[in-house]
């Protein structure tokens, strides 16, 4: 393997997790992304040159069959937050895969996944405190 | 014991009922508002409208004070987030969760969560029920590491006449009760088995097969 490339497991081809694959993708990583909708893959990038995994990603065999035991990093990007929590802990946890992200949309959740050590992004905080900033300025602390 | 469930269908109502028969105090968080209309007119709960992973709605529901959870909701990845957050944030001291997926069954226990799969033990049950007619019941107990076999000894059983000692079985397999002329009797090295005796077996699924014909004679 050469010396940056990755092998990265994205689960959920919605906007945000097509986006992010086709981007990966198109610098030269190793890409397999998972979606229980077989249509939902139509929307990567024409030059995507990974492989796609139809089914349900908390099925332990479907996570299997992604090759997640090989992956240096998973993101789960569905607009379950469950999903992308459960497939989070099952990444880090059962595949030991290095580095594991998890959109969470609801604030309240991000909290309790935090403490049980699991790598968050909430579009919510960031677009609240984006939107703050824009309105109150810089003089707006801690918005999250 | 207070008991918080969530979920809905057939199977949470005969749990709440079997629960409240048991004098326990029982709270339901259920996402339909017309179900939960019909749970609270059936059963003498209290129930709680919402998304019960949501820790806003798990509060309202009283989690704090819960002493048991019980996760079971049709979908894995909620009933995992219901018990860490229970677990996490509210100190509950037992979650239990529903594995739809057999192999999440041991993946929730390895996240730290108590979980429990219901097709091994019917797959298990249809198809050691559809082997043998002499078999009138059989249990697996221990979330199907152990079978418990209720069966009648034929004429033929090889087992029969001989005082207990000195029938072999496999190994990790006991009778452990011979029912006989409406009496239940725990056998000893000196017990004779007759034809027609009522047994109760425990056994593995592992040796179970083999178990059985050690007594019975009958292959499965």
């Amino acid at each position: 393997m050469k010396g940056s490339e990755l092998f990265v497991v994205i689960v959920g081809c919605g906007r945000l997790g097509c986006h992010v694959a086709s981007q990966l993708s198109r610098a030269g990583h190793g890409v397999v992304v998972i979606d229980c909708d077989e249509d939902a893959f139509n929307q990567l990038a024409p030059e995507f040159s990974g492989f796609r995994v139809e089914g349900d990603a908390t099925e332990l065999a479907i996570l299997r069959q992604a090759k997640t035991d090989r992956a240096d990093l998973v993101i789960a990007t569905t607009s379950d937050d469950n999903v992308n929590l459960m497939v989070a802990q099952v990444a880090r946890t059962v595949f030991l895969v290095p580095r594991v992200l998890a959109r969470v949309f609801e604030p309240r959740r991000e909290g309790i996944y935090r403490r049980l050590g699991i790598e968050t992004v909430c579009p919510t905080s960031l677009a609240a405190g984006l939107f703050l900033k824009t309105i109150l300025g810089d003089a707006v602390g801690d918005v999250a | 014991m207070k008991i918080l469930i969530v979920g809905g269908g057939k199977a949470l109502y005969f749990l709440c009922r079997t629960f409240l028969a048991k004098g326990h105090e029982v709270t339901v968080i259920n996402r339909d508002p017309g179900e939960c209309v019909r749970i609270a007119r059936a059963l003498r709960v209290t129930v709680v409208r919402g998304d019960g992973t949501d820790p806003a709605i798990l509060e309202q529901a009283g989690a704090y004070a819960a002493e048991t959870v019980v996760a079971l909701t049709p979908n894995d990845q909620d009933n995992l987030a219901i018990c860490q957050v229970c677990r996490v944030q509210y100190d509950v001291p037992r979650a239990v969760a529903l594995a739809l997926d057999p192999d999440n069954a041991a993946v929730f226990q390895k996240l730290g969560v108590e979980a429990f799969s219901i097709t091994p033990v019917i797959a298990t049950l249809i198809e050691q029920r559809t082997q043998l007619d002499d078999i009138t019941n059989l249990i697996p107990a221990g979330e199907g590491k152990v079978n418990i076999t209720e069966l009648v000894l034929p004429p033929a059983a090889p087992v029969i006449d001989k005082p207990l000692r000195e029938v072999s079985l496999p190994p990790d397999s006991l009778i452990a009760v011979v029912l006989r002329e409406g009496a239940a009797l725990v056998p000893r090295g000196n017990t004779f088995l007759r034809a027609g005796d009522r047994i109760v077996l425990i056994s593995l699924p592992a040796n179970h097969g083999e178990t059985i014909k050690a007594i019975t004679g009958d292959t499965l």
